[in-house]
């Protein structure tokens, strides 16, 4: 019971924040009602017991993530003609129609009998389940995740820096 | 799990589709990035509702992954959306064409 009240009230917030997101002139805006995005699917996550992945979600997304958008919203200093109104052309009239095409096709596939999804281990997705998933059979991807973490910081620097006069 | 698993995929595919359009319809290149980060946790909440259902953390460990990309991600693109802005004066993804037809 508690379970299906607390999906529908975040799964609801959700889905008004990203269409609010979506439809927000100022960035923002937009970047706050991703924010709100995010900490409800963190609570959904805690609901589907995966609290490391909420605490990552929490963390990394509407932390770090949002905060470099902002500062780079902040950095950019957009004048309100920059911003500019959005003008519905024909062509993105039939963006939203393939749009709604998109997530017609999707609500046809994601129905099925998937099984009850039976109790799980209290334990499941705790930090030290994953953390020794991570460290045994996804060793390499954890590896070749830190290298990529490492090349984007050094990528980041190098293209954002000025150019040397 | 009260809540089936078809709910919670079709509350991902939403958010997915909302995110699609959104990267469709605006044109400011900020806010372009933030519907890839929708699109992106939309697929989390499947990955990790069918990592529930199945009582397989596997979904779970690919979640962690899909974070770290998006990050590097973010990290990368903001930057060169930055040096697009010093270059060209505009964010504007209809004024920065170079590369398009």
């Amino acid at each position: 019971m508690a379970e299906s009240v607390i999906f529908y009230l975040f799964g609801g917030v959700a889905v008004i924040a990203a269409l609010f997101m979506v439809t927000r002139h100022n960035p923002v805006s937009c970047a706050m009602s991703l924010v709100v995005v995010m900490f409800c699917l963190a609570v959904l996550f805690l609901g589907l017991h995966a609290p490391f992945v909420a605490m990552m979600q929490v963390i990394v997304y509407a932390g770090a993530v949002m905060v470099l958008f902002l500062y780079v919203i902040m950095l950019l200093n957009l004048s309100d003609e920059e911003l500019g109104r959005t003008i519905v052309t024909p062509l993105k009239l039939f963006g939203g129609l393939v749009g709604c095409l998109f997530l017609v096709a999707l609500v046809v596939l994601v129905q099925g009998d998937y099984g009850e999804g039976g109790a799980v281990n209290p334990s499941f997705g705790g930090v030290a389940q994953i953390g020794k998933e991570l460290f045994s059979s996804y060793m390499l991807p954890f590896e070749i995740a830190s290298v990529l973490l490492l090349a984007a910081i050094v990528g980041a620097v190098v293209i954002a820096q000025r150019e040397q006069k | 799990m009260t809540v089936p698993l078809p709910q919670y995929l079709l509350l991902g595919a939403i958010l997915f589709t909302i995110g699609a359009v959104g990267f469709i319809a605006r044109r400011n290149a900020i806010v372009i990035f933030m519907c890839v980060e929708l699109m992106l946790n939309a697929v989390n909440l499947s990955f990790i509702a069918v990592s529930r259902s199945l009582g397989e953390p596997a979904g779970q460990v690919f979640v962690f992954l899909v974070m770290t990309v998006a990050a590097a991600e973010a990290a990368v693109g903001l930057a060169i959306i930055l040096q697009v802005y010093r270059l060209r004066g505009t964010i504007n993804a209809d004024e920065i064409k170079l590369m398009k037809w």
